[in-house]
């Protein structure tokens, strides 16, 4: 047993599991073309759900705060994205890849944009007041996210709303006898970028120094003279931007979203925070890949425990490493 | 005194709904060790946490070079030149040792004489210079949250119990250390280990149950022994 | 008596004063809604005031219990209404697949109410040793994948539309209370049929379960929650079992909201997500059980009567300032009466934060968390 954990480590560690999970399910679905579409559904989507998780994981692990309301920025971002691309129709239809490169950055932008606003506005109105208190800083945020639901009825009605994809990401590439869907690689290689840039700015930054001493000791990092809660603000902004990156790119993904996108993705997002473990992007990364991968491999096996196995997993997972699998290291 | 660089006033400290500081009066004059001494549960640790603002006194005052820094926010009392240690040394153990040291140093860089000073009092520090500060044994996790203190200069030292759970070898080593570092700075050392703080301090504070039950200097409460008897009874190893 | 010592003693009083009466405003306001409760079937007559009047008993009980969680041991769940539906459609496919009798009630809601209590003992062992923060996360995520199974598996629960099912003849209008000619007796003008039956059978039920709360709180174990909730820390360290005690009340709390799902899945005659498991309802929970007042039971009371009685006036308030807003952009939407849940919220949002404690609480001198 011993001698299994140390191979295990030594491959690797956690992030074994994914693999581990992609040759299992090879096994169970045995047609190659079926798998390889499904493991690249669930890269992308991992990779989107990611981008939402990722924040929520840090403003936890640094602020001790769980913001209910996180969805609300999902929401917003992917119908913000809908409606810009929307409104760009010419150059998304258009075959220039500068326009459609253009339309695509002008909506992920605009979502990410507003992400960050709201986020400010969020922290400095709703969750300042009730820091220290969880149960009110659960119920409020709750009270703030059906509220925002509310509003985004308001602006955009309850019908469905179509997203617009740019040519450019439409279609698939066709390898053999598989098809590829070209937003999939996009929205996967969007997402390894962004982790790729939170990494660098964790790892080389002097905020990103501060960041992760925080999460680990706040106190600490207060009793060596720096003021933490502009930090707070800064964290809560950029967690709740990349929450609006991800919904945005989970629009485009859909096509087709409806008032409900936020909350159809809330639950799949806290399974990633605690399976990753808080304050911890590794932690969310490995989270959200795993359960992308389990979510389109049981729907395809099972379609009916596509939810309770994430579920499941959640559970297996905290019964073996009860702090999430790679959380930050913890005063 | 006159020369006091911090003065504590009747200050009560409550945490939850427990009045854990009675009216504490002291006064730290400047340059040299000083001595909080007490058992455990006696407030030591309270009275720290209190000057440095992580738990606010509810009464009383707290005057740090004429300033009073009672109501302050902790990052506002740090940088005017006070570092605190706290009992479980407070470093960050997934980042490196440098990389530690580095969020201490004013504007993330070193100052060069500071660091090698830090590496003439703690030689052994360049073996572990680049490893994550988790993986260090205890008395390097001190040697770590000490630098730190001092990677630069600060007016003033407050140090909670460094001695705990250290090997009586490397506690020596910490005594040399200690001494030099109070040449050029104030330290209010708060210990239960009567010989490792007869060893430095020159004054003295007893604290016992949220209140001050001694004070004078160390060379007095040395030489009488039937004084240590009755002040340090319980728990102090006087080994 | 000096003035000096007259004036200490006034002001030692009042704070207890105005606790003690807002206590008997409390009491009466809970007295009257009782009795206008029990004496429903004949204050107001018609089917719709009946099923107000039945819902608004259910959701005492279901609320109340839900305060047990959040307000005595300062547990927030998401998986409340997860008991409820458990209950309730326990009761319901029973009905439906054994027909319309008191076996099906027993058997069906028997069933329901153990499956409650053993998901409440897995979810409260396996999270109930964690932050709450992330106790909250697992209960919702549990709701959720509760939710999907109950619209997944539409041979037996319907799907998302639900089903119908009869229930005993005992209940039914035609069951008449006759008198020597044959004509139906009547009280106050109301026909005594199978239907004043059930509304009672709602009430008396929807009563019981209630009281039975009152006793908890009242016993030492209620006395030990407040202890946990207070300070987690020091009640372990007396020597209370910190997590024995959460998963025991999440449990009775848990039997309790599923046997109230039984009584109203008797009454409604069906049971779909929309009335039982869905996210709706479990907000509707939480706003009332925030508004009416944490931690008092009674605020249960308080809390669903008004909600009850504001969404109808709400609704009818903002459809006529929508009216007369029409030519201003935006208020118009804002004020459209499908979207009384946006003020409802900011409602909420607005006593979290000024009167955490409620209606009740704070006429009962809680007053405003610190």
């Amino acid at each position: 047993m011993n001698a299994l954990s140390a191979n295990f480590e030594r491959y690797g560690g956690v992030f074994l599991l994914p693999v581990i999970l992609a040759l299992v399910a090879f096994l169970l679905i045995g047609r190659p073309s079926t798998w390889v579409t499904l493991t690249v559904a669930g890269l992308a989507m991992g990779m989107m759900i990611f981008l939402m998780a990722s924040g929520l994981s840090l403003i936890f692990g640094l602020m001790d705060v769980l913001n209910f309301g996180h969805s609300a920025f999902v929401s917003f971002g992917a119908f913000i994205a809908a409606t810009v691309l929307a409104a760009l129709a010419l150059w998304v239809r258009a075959d220039s890849v500068a326009l459609n490169l253009l339309a695509l950055m002008a909506a992920i932008g605009a979502a990410t944009a507003f992400g960050a606003l709201a986020g400010w506005f969020f922290e400095r109105v709703i969750i300042k007041p009730v820091y220290t208190d969880h149960l009110r800083q659960i119920l409020i945020t709750v009270g703030a996210l059906i509220v925002a639901e509310e509003i985004l009825l308001v602006i955009w009605g309850g019908a469905p709303v179509s997203v617009p994809r740019p040519a450019m990401l439409t279609g698939s590439f066709i390898i053999g006898d598989v098809a590829i869907e070209i937003y999939r690689v996009f929205a996967f290689f969007l997402g390894l970028a962004v982790y790729v840039a939170l990494h660098l700015t964790l790892s080389r930054t002097r905020i990103g120094l501060l960041v992760r001493a925080g999460v680990e000791n706040r106190e600490m990092v207060e009793s060596m003279g720096f003021r933490i809660d502009r930090l707070f603000i800064g964290v809560f902004m950029a967690g709740s931007a990349l929450a609006a990156m991800g919904g945005a790119m989970w629009a485009g993904y859909q096509g087709l979203i409806t008032t409900h996108v936020g909350s159809e993705l809330i639950v799949l997002v806290f399974i990633v925070v605690i399976i990753g473990g808080l304050g911890s992007i590794k932690g969310s990364l490995l989270g959200a890949l795993l359960v992308g991968l389990m979510a389109n491999y049981v729907a395809f096996l099972w379609p009916v425990l596509s939810l309770a196995s994430n579920m499941l997993l959640m559970m297996a997972i905290l019964l073996w490493r009860p702090y999430g699998l790679s959380p930050a290291v913890k005063a | 005194m006159d020369n006091a660089i911090l003065r504590l006033d009747g200050v009560h400290t409550d945490i939850g709904q427990y009045h854990i500081l009675h009216g504490i009066s002291l006064e730290v004059p400047e340059g040299g060790v000083h001595v909080l001494l007490g058992r455990n549960g006696a407030g030591k640790s309270t009275t720290l946490r209190t000057i440095m603002g992580l738990w606010r006194a509810r009464k009383g005052a707290i005057v740090f070079r004429h300033e009073d820094i009672t109501a302050l926010h902790t990052s506002s009392i740090a940088r005017r030149g006070i570092a605190y240690v706290p009992e479980n040394m407070g470093i960050f153990g997934g980042l490196t040792v440098e990389e530690n040291l580095k969020l201490a140093a004013s504007g993330g860089r070193f100052d060069r004489a500071r660091l090698d000073r830090i590496f003439e009092i703690f030689p052994a520090m360049n073996t572990f210079w680049d490893r994550q500060a988790h993986a260090l044994s205890g008395g390097q996790k001190q040697m770590l949250a000490i630098s730190r203190a001092i990677i630069e200069r600060r007016e003033l030292i407050l140090i909670d119990e460094p001695t705990k759970g250290l090997a009586p070898a490397i506690i020596n080593n910490m005594i040399t250390a200690f001494r030099e570092i109070a040449a050029e700075t104030t330290i209010l050392l708060v210990e239960q280990n009567f010989r490792f703080a007869r060893a430095l301090g020159q004054t003295v504070a007893v604290i016992d149950d949220g209140r001050i039950v001694h004070r004078g200097l160390m060379a007095d409460l040395a030489a009488d022994e039937a004084l240590q008897e009755r002040l340090l009874s319980l728990s102090l190893e006087a080994h | 008596m000096s003035t000096e010592t007259m004036e200490t003693i006034k002001s030692r009083l009042q704070p207890m004063d105005r606790a003690r009466i807002g206590r008997m405003v409390v009491y009466g306001i809970s007295l009257f809604v009782c009795l206008a409760l029990m004496f429903a079937p004949f204050l107001f007559p018609d089917v719709r005031a009946q099923e107000v009047a039945a819902r608004i008993c259910v959701f005492i009980v279901l609320v109340a219990s839900y305060d047990l969680l959040i307000g005595y041991t300062g547990i927030v769940s998401f998986a409340h209404t997860m008991f409820f539906g458990l209950g309730a459609y326990g009761t319901a496919i029973a009905l439906r697949t054994m027909g319309p009798g008191w076996e099906a009630i027993l058997l069906g809601g028997g069933a329901g109410v153990l499956a409650a209590l053993v998901l409440a003992v897995l979810i409260g062992l396996l999270s109930l040793r964690v932050k709450a923060i992330f106790f909250a996360m697992v209960t919702l995520a549990a709701a959720s994948v509760m939710m999907v199974l109950a619209s997944q598996m539409s041979q037996f629960t319907g799907g998302e539309d639900g089903i119908t099912y009869q229930i005993p003849r005992f209940f039914a209008p035609a069951n008449r209370l006759e008198d020597a000619n044959g004509d139906v007796i009547r009280l106050f003008g109301v026909a005594l049929t199978g239907r004043v039956a059930l509304y009672y059978f709602v009430f008396f039920s929807c009563l019981a379960l209630f009281l039975v709360m009152l006793r908890i709180v009242a016993s030492p174990l209620g006395s030990v929650l407040q202890a946990v909730r207070e300070n987690e820390m020091r009640a372990e360290a007396i020597g209370y079992r910190v997590v024995a005690y959460r998963t025991g009340i999440f449990c009775i709390a848990a039997v309790i909201a599923a046997l109230v799902g039984v009584v109203r899945a008797v009454w409604l005659r069906y049971m779909g997500p929309d009335v039982s498991l869905s996210f709706d309802i479990m907000i509707d929970v939480l706003l009332m059980v925030v508004i009416g007042g944490m931690g008092t039971l009674y605020g249960a009371i308080i809390g669903v009567v008004l909600m009850t009685l504001a969404r109808y006036y709400l609704m009818d308030v903002m459809a006529l300032g929508a009216s007369a807003t029409s030519s201003i952009p935006i208020l118009p939407e804002l004020l459209h009466p499908d979207r009384w849940l946006l003020w409802l919220g900011v409602a909420f949002i607005l006593l979290v934060y000024f009167f955490p404690a409620g209606i009740a609480g704070t006429l009962m001198g809680r007053g405003g968390k610190k």
